[in-house]
């Protein structure tokens, strides 16, 4: 396969393949879930739920209180540079945004180039620091699984070949952003199947947790 | 309770797998920030005490029941299922080291309700035999006896009868058409017969009518500690059975955190209909009185105190201002500890810590937090509104070396009282039917 093909194909029939497997996933992980159902509440709720659901879904973005920030700052502060950067980098660079745009029209603003450089320099030392964190700090090595590590490794390749790609580094400019293409498909691929899909179903357990909290007239 | 064995475990875990914990698990990324949240982790620095980790084999189960993935791995025979002797190595981390006090819960960054699992975790955990001596002992009893500590009733009739000595008011018993049914805790009946007394002082002076239960004294919920659905059902049944005969309006949980979580969230949940009477706390049911100018006190504590948030009544139960107003309404000198309300420390003897011996230990290395919350306040009097916390305040106090008195609210409200110089009159604004 050459330079010319491999590309023709990942952004093509590869992208197709992986696009489909990760909707498909998260449909069959969402029905995974919400097939189980709740029980209904049965004792006099003094709320219903509902304010405090959706309040706890935007809540849980900040920290909870300043003990536990004290704790566990490095998680915090390494955790919000990768998000942030990751999603500075995801969205709000203009090759991205035209991309989602010709797949779903949907069109905003980005960011000079140089800029986003910045961000993916810091998701990558953010990445790098979650990494050392894990496998030093007690709770962390003690808690990680292979799975973890896996996760680390599969979200730092788009962003490490990105960056290469983007910078004409190693390998042709080509090749590389076949590689880049191939990255983020085998990442939307492992999605749907690993913890990675917290990024959808944090979402529903905010929902779940600050909807029971509300119902019992709970702070959450 | 019939045989428990691995099989009834893993059944019962699959029943109590639901969506909320679907998305929990699903969620969950190991950032560790529940373990800085946790008591027993933070004044052990064991990980092993990671909220999330005490609950591996049911997310295990999960993964392999309950996702298409795990169940694929399951058939190639990739997955590990989950065993009695892993079961078994659980238990110091479901029972020993949890006190259900929720406070992972309030920090999770994705939102997993760590806590409500673990009590669904102990479901299993009791159906494979797999729970403490301790907490079944103390189920045993509540089934048999009618109370965990092995309380029975004359011992709360000799307990109404020094109160009669000492107020010469008579405790209702049995009364039919009261307004409230007062329910007590075996530790208060054992170790606080001044609550009795509080609240019988109290109740005289605001004019409401109360009675408790010959049948149904005892507040606690062994059942839901040890996590058998079916015991806490039977328990829960009889304090309905009570109220619905009695006809009460309101049923009144004591001085106990759990008690009062017990009763009146799991409570119709349990027994799978709603209550046709009202559960309150009875700090709620105080703040109600003062709300209402029944609560008439005189004079304030001029001593430097703080409030040790019962996590079950606070965090778990949603009580938060009400102990608050009273407090402030006998005292000059209320300070707040550093982390209090919703995000208060546990006791560290909740969650049928304090039944469990194999805890005893671990219980009081936990109180270290509580101690540290102390000390950097420089209080001299520490007020609770939880006979089970207040029992182990006394106790980590004392092993510590504190010299500080742990008083219970009700109590310390009482002794505020406006004493009413008119005995006779109000005496029959109380309406005891006769025959009492
Ligand atoms: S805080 Fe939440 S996401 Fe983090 S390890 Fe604990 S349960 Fe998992
Ligand atoms: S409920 Fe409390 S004691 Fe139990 S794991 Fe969570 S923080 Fe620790
Ligand atoms: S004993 Fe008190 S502090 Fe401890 S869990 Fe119960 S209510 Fe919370």
């Amino acid at each position: 396969m050459n330079e010319v093909n491999f590309l023709l194909w990942v952004r093509g029939i590869g992208f197709d393949i992986a696009l489909a497997i990760f909707v498909f996933g998260i449909m069959l992980r969402f029905m995974e879930i919400l097939w189980l159902g709740r029980k209904p509440e049965l004792a006099a709720v003094r709320g219903n739920g509902v304010a405090s659901g959706m309040r706890t879904v935007f809540s849980r973005f900040l920290p909870a209180d300043s003990n536990t920030l004290k704790r566990s700052l490095f998680m915090v502060v390494a955790g919000y540079g990768f998000h942030i950067g990751l999603f500075v980098v995801i969205f709000l660079f203009a090759p991205h945004a035209e991309l989602i745009e010709s797949v779903t029209g949907l069109s905003w603003p980005t960011l000079p180039s140089p800029i986003v450089d910045f961000f993916t320099v810091l998701t990558m030392l953010a990445l790098m620091a979650l990494l050392w964190r894990r496998l030093t700090h007690p709770v962390l090595r003690f808690l990680s699984t292979g799975e973890d590590y896996l996760m680390l490794l599969l979200t730092f390749l788009p962003v490490l070949t990105g960056y290469m790609a983007f910078h004409h580094l190693f390998l042709s400019y080509g090749w590389m952003l076949g590689l880049h293409i191939l990255s983020v498909e085998l990442l939307l691929i492992v999605i749907p199947f690993t913890k990675l899909i917290h990024m959808f179903t944090l979402f529903m357990a905010r929902w779940y947790s600050g909807f029971m909290a509300g119902q019992k007239g709970v702070q959450s | 309770m019939s045989a428990a064995t691995l099989k009834r475990g893993l059944q019962a875990l699959r029943e109590e797998i639901d969506a909320p914990v679907a998305s929990f698990f699903s969620s969950c990324m190991h950032c560790g920030l529940c373990a800085e949240a946790c008591l027993f982790y933070t004044e052990t620095g064991n990980p092993e005490y990671t909220p999330i980790h005490k609950l591996e084999p049911m997310r295990r189960l999960w993964q392999q029941e309950f996702t298409l993935l795990g169940r694929l791995q399951s058939l190639l025979g990739l997955s590990k299922p989950v065993t009695d002797a892993e079961l078994e190595a659980w238990q110091p981390l479901v029972y020993d080291s949890c006190s259900l006090c929720g406070r992972c819960s309030m920090v999770c960054p994705v939102g997993n309700d760590v806590a409500y699992m673990i009590r669904k975790m102990r479901e299993g955990m009791s159906a494979s035999g797999n729970a403490p001596e301790g907490i079944m002992g103390a189920t045993t009893r509540a089934v048999k006896i009618g109370s965990p500590m092995g309380v029975r009733f004359p011992a709360v009739q000799a307990q109404a009868r020094h109160v009669k000595n000492d107020t010469g008011i008579d405790i209702p018993v049995d009364v039919e058409g009261a307004e409230y049914l007062m329910l007590m805790s075996s530790m208060e009946i054992i170790n606080f017969p001044e609550y009795m007394e509080s609240v019988a002082r109290i109740f005289k002076q605001a004019g409401k009518t109360w009675t408790i239960s010959s049948t149904a004294f005892e507040a606690t919920n062994s059942g839901i500690q040890l996590g058998n659905s079916d015991i806490a059902k039977e328990l829960v049944q009889r304090v309905v059975d009570a109220a619905e005969k009695l006809k009460v309006k309101t049923v009144i949980s004591p001085e106990c955190g759990h008690a009062y979580t017990a009763i009146r969230w799991e409570g119709p949940n349990l027994i799978g209909k709603p209550f046709s009477f009202e559960v309150k706390h009875i700090v709620e049911v105080l703040d109600e009185f003062r709300t209402a100018g029944l609560l008439k006190t005189e004079g304030l504590e001029e001593a430097r105190l703080t409030f040790h948030d019962p996590c079950q009544l606070v965090r778990r139960g949603g009580v938060i201002e009400p102990p608050r107003n009273l407090l402030k309404m006998v005292s000059q000198n209320f300070v707040e500890m550093e982390d209090n309300g919703k995000m208060n420390w546990c006791c560290g003897a909740g969650g049928g810590v304090s039944a469990n011996e194999d805890a005893a230990e671990l219980r009081l290395t936990a109180f270290k937090r509580k101690k540290v919350q102390l000390e950097s306040l420089h209080v001299d009097t520490l007020v609770t509104a939880c006979a089970n916390c207040r029992m182990q305040l006394e106790e980590g106090l004392e092993v510590n070396q504190m010299d500080m008195p742990v008083v219970g609210l009700t109590e310390m409200l009482a002794e505020h009282l406006v004493e009413t110089p008119d005995d006779e009159a109000s005496d029959d604004k109380i309406k005891i039917p006769a025959g009492d």
